[in-house]
């Protein structure tokens, strides 16, 4: 919402000046109308004067210029070297007086042309930024004289130039205004704000016109057929309505807040909008079938075409006005017809204003995807009071100054209009909400500034007292008093104010946020992390330490995309997705982190090493309206082998405690076909490790391995954990034997390693693969096994013969379980 | 075993003073050795069972009994003297040759080739190190830190937080919606406030509790926007807190976050889920305000809709962006960077 100080100041004028614009901009904040611009507007340097020509002579040494005599009011004559010649004898021109700082940075001084003096400047329009014309002085004869009406006598010379033709410098405000506060959506609405935060008076000015008689009731009718969805609705005729421009004044100030001048009924309209909040409409009347207008809901498939020459189809629920037949001629507080628009042969108008209730004009604004100035203002909530008269007068007045006259008689139907009884609100309520110590009066006093009335009540249930016991305030919150309430009753301009905390809220922005003492309240409990969170830092410091960065990347992604990692099919699609190429929510990191690979290597970064902990969306379970989402961690290395990734799982699952980490040669999509595993804990999958598959990794564009680790972190972090127990070392040697075996390429390691680990039981203290041998000497998909393995015990130094059967206890199991041999 | 004349004939003549000046001259040869072969064959010569030690030492008792005492006296020191000799020589030579074998094994350490086995430290990502500098603030502060699904139901996002189906605000949240359920029924959370209503629905009050998470609008990625970031949300709600408290909390956990000096505003503003309502502000060096975020007294409607009496419990929310904090800590100029993850980037947090 734009505003104007010179238009804040027709209601309440002692809201300051322009030398007050940073206190006001101050104001306004502090009373929730957050200032997100101002600028001073239309300032004319000062000594800058209406002067009269009184003399032109040529300049005697120089043809370029010519000695002006002129008259500055000041008394005495001044002679001034100017350059133009549009001038002559008897005209009023801008003069610039010596000492005068021109915008351009120019400071005027007394000084010496060929020879002459010059005591000032004649200023051009474009030298006083008032136009574009540079070429002459500005000649003022027909500003002083003409149709300035603000004007009634002829200023004197020497009169300030911004006075005499009307160009007073003003400030415009742009404040962000909420949407609690349908009243400040009018210059009115701000102004009366204002002078409540600055204790000054707020007054409308009348513009009440006689609007007795009763000839529009034989001309005109109006019927609310649906009183739910109009509260009042009010409608006048005007007659020989002219069709031209608007006065300069009204388009000017429509032009600075912002909303561009068309013709005067329309202007008119918006100006009335803008300045009380009550939009309008006008109806070509001539074309209103019967001169009959209803109000009712919508058929479903009703066809209107709206002012923009589009054709739209309505549903059951949106409010519309009828015609004498009962076409829909408008979209109840959205936006007018094309059939009964005012054009260039109208002559009568039918004005019609209404309160429209807010959560149906907020659904058909929506629905149509229409919104107006109009609509903003009706699916807040307008002003169902006297303010709704006090608009339709303030219409009239301004149409009569373009010509048109008012037909006698105001319609005034009245439909459903919010019930407001008084509201109780608890003085203690208000101060325990706040952390204030407010006497009931201040309360009051806060309240009724902005139009509230507020009434103490000792015992609000016997109505019985004076509505005016102003002396039953007490001023302190004394025990006496603890069952006193305020009785409030809420202005008709505050539409979403209907509870007592609503009227808290007011009194806390009254009485100013910053005068409320600041205290700090601490929870009586000991804060901490989750364990499931505290177990994810862990994992980021695990990965960190294992060289990784973190990244975040988007969860949006194409189906093009899915499909290339082996997803396709799967995933949620969005509605209204920011890019409409990427139209699915992500069931797996794989897309994110593969892009994330990409841009490094296109941007020569080489191999990287990543990681991410985020969401993935899987399809809902059954019954569930909500996807099943969940917390995933991805590991990413670009240019390594599955080993890498496999390292990085064994780091988590020794930092994590993960019980009976088992790798399965389970496919999975997007995975390497010969080089990934499903990860089970516990023996339940929570996830895959391994590479990405070289399909998948060329749609993204990546050249080179990626290996890679997706695991569900919140089943990881919230299942089962391994008990680390103390053991103390043992104080004996440990005897140490290499095994190697030949095992058939399908023989995973670990198989081998359980068959070892089983045999060997609680001597074997440590196993190492530590050679891995294919090659020549070895049959066809068969590779050799080297394990180094180290028996302890904790209480004896194992013997030779002792050793030796363990030995032989592992062969034979490694065999009876794998058929591997021993290598000969 | 070498026997040398001179050596003998020197040692011979059995005298206090032809002892000390025999063992000053074997001293100075000692010192004089030049590798640790010299050293062994000086010990030999002068120490060993049949060096001149040994043998000067058999003559004693051929001596005038009145010299034999001081004979044997400085016999004995130099016996020592040559013992503590040969240790230093060896000890001279050891040290040289261990000298010569560290050289032999100089590097410069300047010379960076890459490891076979790289060692380095990757990074948290910077909006994850804000993150944890928020929860750890709340977390000493007594609340705990609470999270929820990104995917929400209409009820979550917009119903229980008091803006019903109709309201003007619901359109200021550009919320990206999901084809699940009725239209407009399922969307990417467009703040973290049902995280709020969630823990209220799961917990009883006393509440104190911060929700950090992902949040979601329809705004096209651009220097200062991106579709996805991140938000932090508080909530406390208690017998009594007031509009003051809450106040007062902001300004405790400001200046952890942006240190003591740094003052804050409250100013009156609209949320459909607080009231009053209110925008919070930090000052800037120069003295101007930069709005921060959103805050107000949660709102009666709220806590009824989680089955909370508003007449016994009350309290406040605020929220506000990590990611905006984290780009004010590094004045980063482009928020893109955050999810583009160039190497470039994290490495440098």
């Amino acid at each position: 919402m734009k505003v104007l100080l010179s238009w804040l100041k027709e209601f309440a004028p002692d809201i300051g000046e322009v030398s007050d614009t940073n206190k006001i901009s101050e104001v306004l904040t502090g009373l929730g109308l957050a200032v997100e611009d101002v600028t001073v507007t239309r300032s004319l340097p000062e000594g800058v004067v209406l002067a009269r020509v009184l003399d032109l002579r040529p300049h005697p040494d120089a043809d370029c210029i010519q000695l002006v005599e002129v008259d500055d009011g000041s008394g005495s004559t001044l002679q001034v070297c100017c350059g133009a010649f549009n001038m002559t004898v008897g005209d009023l021109i801008p003069l610039a007086r010596v000492g005068t700082v021109m915008p351009s940075g120019l400071e005027i001084a007394s000084r010496k042309m060929r020879g002459q003096t010059s005591e000032g400047m004649c200023c051009s329009a474009l030298e006083l930024e008032l136009g574009e014309d540079a070429e002459g002085i500005m000649i003022l004869n027909d500003r002083i004289t003409g149709e300035n009406s603000e004007n009634k006598a002829d200023p004197s010379l020497g009169t300030p130039l911004g006075e005499a033709i009307g160009i007073a410098p003003d400030v415009l405000w742009d404040l962000e205004v909420g949407a609690n506060r349908p009243d400040a959506m009018s210059v009115m609405g701000v102004a009366r704000d204002l002078a409540a935060g600055l204790g000054v008076g707020f007054e409308p000015p009348d513009w009440s016109t006689d609007s007795a008689g009763s000839s529009i009731d034989t001309a005109v009718a109006v019927e609310i057929a649906d009183p739910s969805l109009c509260g009042r609705f009010l409608a006048r005729v005007l007659r020989n309505v002219p069709q031209g421009p608007s006065p300069s004044w009204l388009a000017a100030r429509l032009t600075a807040l912002g909303m561009r001048p068309i013709n005067s009924i329309v202007d008119i309209s918006n100006y009335v909008m803008l300045e009380l909040g009550q939009p309008s409409h006008a109806f070509d009347l001539s074309k209103v079938a019967g001169a009959r207008l209803g109000v009712r809901r919508a058929r479903d498939g009703e066809i209107i075409e709206t002012l923009d020459g589009v054709e739209r189809s309505l549903a059951v629920g949106d409010g519309v006005i009828t015609d004498g037949n009962d076409k829909v001629i408008s979209i109840a507080g959205v936006m007018g017809g094309a059939c009964t628009e005012v054009s260039a042969d109208t002559s009568d108008v039918l004005v019609e204003m209404a309160w429209w209730d807010p959560p149906s004009i907020s659904r058909t604004a929506k629905r149509l995807n229409l919104s107006s100035e109009a609509a903003t203002r009706f699916r807040r909530g307008t002003d169902w009071g006297d303010n709704m008269m006090r608009c339709m007068n303030r219409f009239v007045q301004l149409a009569s100054t373009v010509g048109a006259a008012a037909a006698p008689g105001v319609i005034d139907e009245h439909g459903e209009v919010p019930e407001r009884d008084a509201l109780k609100v608890r003085p203690q309520r208000v101060n325990r909400l706040l952390g204030t110590e407010l006497s009931y009066s201040q309360m009051a006093e806060h309240l009724r500034s902005i139009g509230f009335r507020a009434d103490l009540r000792a015992d609000f249930a016997s109505d019985s007292q004076d509505s005016d016991s102003q002396n039953s305030e007490t001023e302190t919150v004394g025990d006496e008093a603890s069952d006193a309430v305020l009785e409030v009753s809420v202005p008709t301009w505050r539409w979403d104010t209907e509870t007592e905390t609503d009227i808290a809220e007011e009194i806390a922005r009254l009485h100013g946020y910053e005068n409320i003492a600041r205290t700090v309240v601490t929870a009586n409990e000991v804060g901490t992390l989750s364990p499931y969170q505290k177990d994810r830092r862990l994992v980021r410091e695990v990965l960190v330490g294992a060289g990784c960065f973190e990244t975040q990347t988007m969860p949006f992604v194409s189906p093009e995309a899915l499909a290339a990692v082996g997803l396709g099919g799967a995933g949620i699609s969005l509605t209204n997705p920011v890019d409409d190429n990427e139209s699915m929510l992500a069931p797996s990191l794989l897309p994110g982190q593969l892009r994330a690979v990409a841009y490094n290597q296109r941007h020569f970064n080489g191999n990287v090493r990543l990681f991410e902990i985020s969401h993935v969306y899987l399809d809902a379970p059954d019954g569930e309206l909500l996807p099943d989402e969940r917390e995933y961690l991805a590991v990413a290395l670009s240019g390594a082998e599955a080993p890498e990734a496999v390292a990085v799982l064994d780091l988590l699952t020794e930092s994590l405690l993960l019980p009976a980490v088992e790798l399965r040669a389970t496919a999975s999509p997007s995975m390497h076909t010969h080089r990934s595993a499903t990860v089970a804990v516990a023996g339940r999958e929570r996830g895959v490790v391994g590479e990405v598959h070289p399909e998948a990794l060329k749609a993204a564009g990546i050249e080179g391995r990626v290996a890679w680790l997706q695991l569900d972190l919140q089943e990881l972090l919230n299942g089962p954990k391994a008990r680390r127990r103390y053991r103390p070392a043992s104080k004996y040697p440990p005897s140490e034997i290499d095994l190697a075996f030949v095992a058939v390429q399908e023989v995973a390691a670990a198989a081998v390693e359980r068959a070892l680990k089983t045999a060997a039981g609680a001597l074997l203290v440590r196993l190492e693969l530590f050679d891995v041998y294919r090659g020549s000497g070895m049959e066809q998909g068969f590779r050799s096994l080297a394990y180094r393995l180290r028996f302890q015990a904790d209480d004896r130094t194992l013997t030779d013969a002792e050793v030796a059967e363990v030995r032989e206890r592992c062969v034979a199991e490694v065999f009876k379980r794998t058929k591997a041999r021993l290598r000969g | 075993m070498t026997t040398d004349p001179d050596a003998r004939s020197t040692l011979s003549a059995q005298s206090t003073s032809s002892v000390e000046q025999a063992t000053v001259e074997a001293v100075s040869q000692l010192e004089a050795a030049t590798d640790l072969e010299a050293v062994a064959a000086l010990e030999h010569k002068f120490l060993s069972r049949r060096g001149w030690f040994a043998e000067a030492k058999s003559r004693i008792g051929a001596l005038d009994p009145a010299d034999r005492a001081a004979v044997g006296r400085s016999l004995n020191d130099a016996r020592s003297q040559l013992e503590a000799a040969v240790k230093a020589a060896r000890a001279r030579l050891s040290a040289s040759l261990s000298e010569d074998l560290y050289a032999a094994e100089r590097l410069d350490l300047t010379e960076r080739l890459p490891l076979k086995v790289p060692l380095s430290r990757g990074r948290i990502h910077p909006v994850t190190a804000a993150r944890y500098r928020l929860e750890d603030v709340f977390v000493g502060m007594g609340y705990s830190v609470e999270e929820g699904p990104e995917v929400e139901s209409a009820w979550y996002n917009f119903e229980a937080l008091n803006i019903p189906d109709w309201h003007p605000a619901r359109g200021s949240f550009d919320t990206i919606f999901v084809n699940l359920g009725e239209p407009e029924e399922v969307m990417l959370r467009s703040h973290t406030s049902p995280v709020q209503i969630r823990t209220m629905e799961n917990r009883k009050p006393p509440i104190y509790m911060v929700a950090p998470g992902r949040t979601f609008r329809t705004d096209t990625a651009d220097a200062t926007h991106l579709p996805a970031f991140n938000q932090i949300e508080g909530l406390a709600i208690d017998r009594n807190i007031t509009l003051g408290d809450l106040a007062g909390t902001i300004n405790t956990f400001v200046g952890e976050l942006f240190g003591r000096d740094v003052k804050t505003r409250l100013r009156p503003s609209y949320f459909p889920f607080t009231e009053p309502s209110a925008e919070f502000d930090i000052s800037r060096p120069d003295g101007s305000w930069l709005e921060l975020g959103g805050c107000g007294m949660v709102h009666p409607n709220v806590l009824r809709s989680c089955g909370i009496d508003p007449e016994i419990w009350q309290g406040f929310a605020f929220g506000f962006g990590i990611d905006r904090l984290a780009v004010m800590r590094h004045e980063i100029d482009d928020i893109r960077e955050f999810v583009n993850n160039d190497v470039r980037f994290l490495s440098q947090f």
